[in-house]
């Protein structure tokens, strides 16, 4: 199944890519590019780059501020918390938590979405209704709740995250994939190609789903930022990663009591999350104008 | 599709409403029976083995998981979820006046990005590459990039700690609730925007649009009678699941900004083991929540009469 699902999308990309994708459309995207870069190698060679040890609590030079401000210095390039530790090194390997969470949840859940979101779309009966309730299940049960509920009965830490995600995240894809088909369902082609005898496995997966693919592609882009801050919500919550573990939600928790004398340690993380979200953000865009040629042939 | 087939839809979707809510309810009752003994929290290591038995029986924990969960259930369905294991009062009146609390909150914050989202998009759709399309996609980029969480503490750290224009917290007068409805809603308003507008781009490049423009149609009608309610359709697929977003986002911003409704209550019940009390705020929650997808669920076939629900 998730070959199918794979190969009319990969070859959507990248055919549009071979149409017309010009340096200066490629290079529009080149500061998202970077951003990505550097959260890409910080979160995987965070051990490397980093000079401290992120959970390294040293009381004795603690809430040193950064290098930008008096008393601050490049020892501790974004100075440290209120335990002392380097917050440079627990930004990074904050990246890599962050990372992790965006590389497990996206995938697994815009496949199990756009699955069910084919089949209850398609099949209007019985099925519909059940998939469909499932979805109203999740939705109306809300994400955090089940995750504090998880956290007391499980414990915390990042495996009930990224499983709680998945759960939660799925059913975002199921209801637009769903919307789309209901509407593409009734148009001539997928008639036509109904009339002609397909099997509704070959209408689904070579007429209706490449008239999806954009949709799941950019949701799926746009849900890299949304999965990051649903990762720091929990853990600025104090329900998410393990405590001690450096994630971005879980420094700004920390940072929260001493906000009004040092501002660096939730300013820090929060820069680190907007950076990374933003270029979510800005490549789902790029990729929508992108993957669009109906737009491509208005400009 | 006439009224009646309406209705028809309205009666099954009720009937399903009802079932999602029963298994939400359902699960919440067996996983906090899961979690830890309620039991625990309301006694000390001082109380004898005899006092929390007797405690136990008191609150209705003894005896097996499943009958405890039969009995739930014949109370629940006459609309008794037990009284607070801390307070005593019965649990729905412990949720009510928080509820109205969080319900505040969210109608300002869904208000505040339905008119600051759906017109933002429409103009950025129909002036694309403009000065205002620009500022509305970096708006709502922004607004998207931004954790609630954060935008929270950084509005506090500005209008309180360093203007002193905004209370820190709490609820009181109007000035309470400006800061925890812009948290909230920027998010939702950056959605709405994008859809709005990526829905709106699209539907001015369909053959129906160029005919209308063909037939001399002044544009404004093309663009309210035609176009927009087309536009609308991922928008009120979207409003379904932001009721959701909503929510989840009260019981942060509320800790943020220590607003006394649903959410920190339930943050508050987990701790402390109130599992009745806990059980009737998911209760309202998961109710309101079933309630808005329906009425979503209902738009469709108003909206897009090419879709006719159940039509095979």
């Amino acid at each position: 199944m998730s070959t199918q699902v794979a190969a009319p999308a990969a070859e959507t990309i990248l055919r549009s890519f071979r149409i017309g994708v010009s340096w200066q459309r490629l290079l529009l995207l080149s500061p998202a590019l970077i951003i990505l870069g550097v959260f890409l190698v910080a979160g995987i060679f965070a051990d490397l780059l980093s000079a401290y040890d992120p959970e390294e609590i040293v009381l004795i030079r603690r809430l040193t501020p950064p290098v930008v401000q008096e008393g601050g210095s490049w020892a501790h390039p974004l100075g440290t918390d209120n335990l002392g530790r380097d917050i440079l090194s627990r930004v990074m390997y904050g990246a890599r938590v962050s990372l992790l969470v965006v590389v497990t949840c996206i995938p697994a859940s815009a496949l199990i979405g756009t699955l069910i979101g084919l089949l209850a779309g398609w099949r209007v009966g019985w099925w519909d209704r059940l998939l469909m309730r499932l979805v109203d299940m999740q939705l109306a049960l809300p994400a955090l709740l089940f995750a504090l509920l998880i956290s007391v009965v499980f414990g915390r830490s990042l495996l009930n995250v990224i499983v709680i995600i998945i759960i939660f995240s799925w059913s975002g894809y199921a209801r637009l994939v769903r919307a789309d088909v209901l509407s593409l369902r009734e148009q001539e082609f997928v008639v036509a190609a109904r009339a002609s005898g397909a099997t509704d496995r070959r209408i689904l997966f070579r007429h209706v789903l490449p008239n999806i693919v954009n949709t799941i592609v950019i949701m799926a882009t746009l849900d890299v930022p949304a999965v990051i801050l649903i990762e720091a919500a929990l853990s600025f919550l104090n329900i998410g990663v393990a405590p001690g573990t450096p994630s971005w939600g879980a420094m700004i928790s920390e940072g929260r009591n001493f906000m009004t004398i040092a501002w660096w340690p939730i300013w820090m993380p929060g820069i680190a999350i907007l950076l990374v979200s933003l270029t979510g953000n800005l490549m789902g865009d790029w990729l929508r104008d992108t993957l669009d040629p109906r737009l491509r042939n208005v400009r | 599709m006439g009224a009646q087939s309406i209705s028809a839809i309205l009666i099954s979707r009720l009937l399903q409403g009802i079932l999602v809510v029963f298994l939400v309810v359902s699960i919440v009752f067996l996983v906090s029976r899961l979690a830890r003994n309620p039991v625990e929290y309301l006694t000390t290591d001082e109380t004898t083995a005899e006092e929390k038995e007797l405690l136990k029986e008191q609150l209705g924990l003894s005896g097996p998981i499943g009958i405890q969960y039969v009995n739930f259930l014949i109370d629940a369905v006459q609309l008794d979820l037990g009284n607070s294991f801390i307070s005593a009062r019965p649990a729905l009146s412990e949720v009510g006046s928080r509820a109205s609390k969080t319900l505040q909150l969210g109608a300002a914050a869904l208000v505040f990005s339905m008119v600051l989202g759906i017109p933002l998009g429409i103009i950025a759709a129909l002036r694309r590459a403009s000065p205002t399309d620009w500022l509305a996609r970096l708006l709502a980029v922004l607004g998207q990039a931004t954790p609630n969480f954060w935008l929270g503490l950084m509005l506090i750290f500005f209008f309180s700690v360093q203007l002193d224009l905004m209370p820190t917290g709490g609820s009181g007068g109007v000035e309470h609730i400006v800061l925890p409805t812009i948290t909230l809603g920027l998010l939702s308003s950056a959605v709405s925007m994008r859809l709005t507008r990526s829905g709106m781009i699209d539907v001015m490049n369909t053959d129906f649009v160029r005919t209308a423009r063909a037939k001399g149609l002044r544009e404004s009608t093309i663009i309210w009678r035609h176009a927009l309610r087309h536009a609308l359709l991922p928008v009120a697929t979207i409003l379904g699941i932001q009721v959701g977003y909503l929510i989840a986002g009260t019981i942060i911003v509320e800790q943020v900004f220590a607003w006394p409704g649903i959410g920190r209550l339930m943050l508050h019940t987990i701790t402390v083991g109130d599992f009745p009390v806990l059980i009737a705020a998911i209760l309202v929650i998961s109710t309101s929540i079933v309630v808005a997808n329906i009425l979503v669920d209902i738009s469709y076939p108003i909206i897009d009469p090419r879709i006719r629900a159940g039509a095979r």
